[in-house]
């Protein structure tokens, strides 16, 4: 199973007395592009903050590179669905990008130089250099959805865990931060993206996971990502695909 | 007594700085509620004591203090309960438990409630120890240590704290514990309100800790200058409380907490981006776009000749509004007036044009 880099067994999480996930098994291919999709509230959220450690299940297991303890985390990089951040923090773009760099340092010791040129890179490749020193508060929407993935490049993760990445941004800014995902990937990256936009699955994603508390189907998004499947997944909403 | 206003800006050091944190992360009204709370500690180390220099008191003042954020914690996390209610029900309850304890059992002078309740920083001077052969104010001695520790915890911390307030989250994964940090510097707000107790008394401390902040927080964006700016605020503040209380024996605390006040107010309505700069600007907006709407409207086929009354009732204006405007347009040469009825002049073409790019309508 070399090909494996997340594996979860029969996990079940709940909010209070309310089933969020219920007999989840999944296995993540390593370096692949795989899609998350389910109706909203299908629990898709509660899977990635299970796996990011952030809820705790009722019971079942995740494996990480084979490990299971929180130090692993910091090869995660984790870009949450709407920044649920201190929006009235006085921090400019570069100060957050440069948060990405915390995950390599120890306790009480600052970023360095090489940090900053690591944070400035990461800047770049988001075409957000002019917003460096722009408060965070003042950018809109899509400007902060980059600056929180070019914080996710600066971490230098080997996993990119995305909650909803394309939601609400334009068209250009959508293809850049596929360019820059697919770029990513040639270098051994591995990503794992909810995703809302049914049509363009086949386009971006290698992978991909249909679930509604249950897992419906996954796997290879060709042979997966079928009509019925997603009917399945969607049906009691009464969704229309 | 010099010595007074040194310990008034060491207090107000010590304070601020931690304050900028408890102002960004939405820890005011805990800290007042802890400011109250500790009155408890002190209290009971007091009557086990009977000492009111014993480090038993800053010690179990600490305890209380956190006590108070963990059970506000506790009460808030039922959900029952809104956080606001929780603070106001755990502050208030052990604070009367103190109050009760003061008036019951302490016929002792040393605990006067006066002092407690508003301090008295005149007094500091007299209560004297000595320091490498020096003799100076206990107060100065204790809260200088106090001050250097604080900002020794914000120099050393400064990257978690940072992070711990901004996105949380983040900070549980890259490793730094969010829960220490804030136990970390609730402990310290705890130590320091104790410290400031003699000069400022509970009920003004909280306004040491945040005024200094807030009022920094209307001018820089940047969480190192806020820092600094805090700073300056809090000597700023001291000084001024100092001169006025001294010189009109007022109590100096309660002129450095109204200091405050004021400078927080000229801040926030004469800064740059303050409210009178705000409200100017949006005025002459408004004003401008009104007269380029005029215009336009004059540009507009069917209406290149319109009287008063027209142009009154089309933009809802009164009569001196109307008359405001016509006379700017008419000195400008953007409008004519012939036969009561108004016209754009060549010029006035001309600048319905650039109007029309500057706020990107179609030509
Ligand atoms: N903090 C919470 N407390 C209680 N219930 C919650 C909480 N968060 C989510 N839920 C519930 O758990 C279920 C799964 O939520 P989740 O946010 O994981 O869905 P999602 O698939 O991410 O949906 P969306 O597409 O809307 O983002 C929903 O029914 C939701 O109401
Ligand atoms: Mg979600």
């Amino acid at each position: 199973m070399d090909d494996t880099i997340i594996t979860i067994k029969d996990l079940n999480v709940a909010y209070q007395d309310k089933p969020a996930l219920w007999h989840i098994n999944l296995d993540i291919r390593k370096n692949g592009r795989t899609a998350i999709v389910g109706p909203n509230g299908a629990g898709k959220s509660t899977m990635i903050k299970t796996m990011m450690k952030l809820i705790r299940p009722v019971s079942g297991r995740i494996e990480i590179d084979g490990r299971t303890d929180k130090g692993v985390l910091k090869n995660i990089a984790y870009v949450p669905q709407k920044g649920e951040v201190n929006w009235d923090f006085p921090a400019t773009v570069l100060d957050v990008v440069l948060m990405g760099r915390y995950v390599h340092k120890g306790w009480i010791k600052r970023p360095q130089k090489k940090d900053r040129e690591i944070a400035l890179e990461a800047l770049k490749t988001m075409k957000m250099e002019a917003f460096c020193d722009r408060q965070i508060s003042e950018l809109s929407g899509g400007q902060r959805q980059r600056a929180f993935l070019a914080r996710a490049i600066a971490q230098d993760a080997d996993i990119y865990v995305m909650d909803e990445p394309l939601q609400g941004i334009d068209i250009t800014t959508e293809n850049l931060i596929m360019d820059v995902i697919r770029k990513l990937q040639t270098e051994g990256k591995t990503f794992i993206v909810v995703h809302h936009q049914l049509n363009t699955v086949k386009e971006y994603f290698d992978h991909v996971v249909i679930m509604n508390k249950t897992i419906i189907a996954d796997g290879p998004t060709d042979a997966v990502f079928t009509g019925e499947n997603i009917e399945k997944a969607y049906r009691e909403k009464g969704v229309s695909v | 007594m010099i010595e007074v206003l040194l310990v008034l800006i060491v207090t107000a050091l010590a304070t601020s700085v931690p304050g900028v944190f408890l102002v960004l992360r939405g820890l005011s009204m805990t800290t007042d509620a802890i400011s109250h709370t500790i009155l408890l500690g002190i209290v009971l180390a007091f009557f086990m004591t009977n000492d009111i220099r014993s480090p038993w008191l800053i010690i179990a003042a600490s305890i209380v203090g956190i006590a108070t954020v963990y059970i506000i914690e506790l009460v808030s996390r039922t959900q029952l309960v809104r956080q606001d209610a929780a603070i106001g029900l755990v502050f208030t309850a052990l604070f009367a438990a103190a109050i009760i304890l003061i008036s019951k059992y302490s016929g002792n002078a040393h605990l006067d409630m006066d002092v407690v309740l508003m301090g008295e920083v005149l007094f500091a001077p007299f209560n004297r120890i000595d320091v490498f052969g020096f003799s100076i104010p206990a107060a100065l001695w204790q809260l200088s240590i106090i001050m250097l520790v604080n900002f020794a915890f914000i120099a050393l911390f400064y990257k978690e704290l940072k992070l711990t307030t901004f996105d949380p989250k983040f900070a549980f994964i890259a490793g730094f514990s969010a829960t220490f940090i804030y136990y970390a510097l609730m402990t310290l707000v705890s130590v320091t309100a104790v410290a400031a107790f003699d000069a400022v008394g509970s009920i003004l401390v909280i306004n040491f800790f945040v005024a200094p902040a807030l009022t920094a927080y209307l001018l820089v964006r940047r969480l190192s200058a806020m820092i600094w700016l805090s700073m300056l605020f809090a000597v700023w503040n001291s000084v001024i409380g100092y001169m006025i209380g001294f010189s009109y024996d007022l109590s100096i605390a309660g002129v450095t907490s109204f200091t405050a006040l004021v400078t927080f107010m000229a801040v926030f309505i004469f800064s740059p981006d303050g409210w009178l700069n705000s409200r100017l600007r949006a005025f002459r907006q408004k004003r401008t776009f009104t007269r380029a709407m005029i215009l336009m409207l004059m540009n507009e086929r069917g209406h290149t000749r319109l009287t008063a009354g027209e142009i009154t009732a089309h933009f809802n204006l009164n009569r001196k509004q109307f008359d405001n405007h016509m006379e700017h347009l008419l000195i400008n040469d953007y409008i004519e007036k012939k036969n009561g009825q108004y016209t754009l002049t060549e010029r006035g073409e001309e600048y319905t044009h650039y109007t029309r790019i500057k706020y990107e309508l179609p030509i």
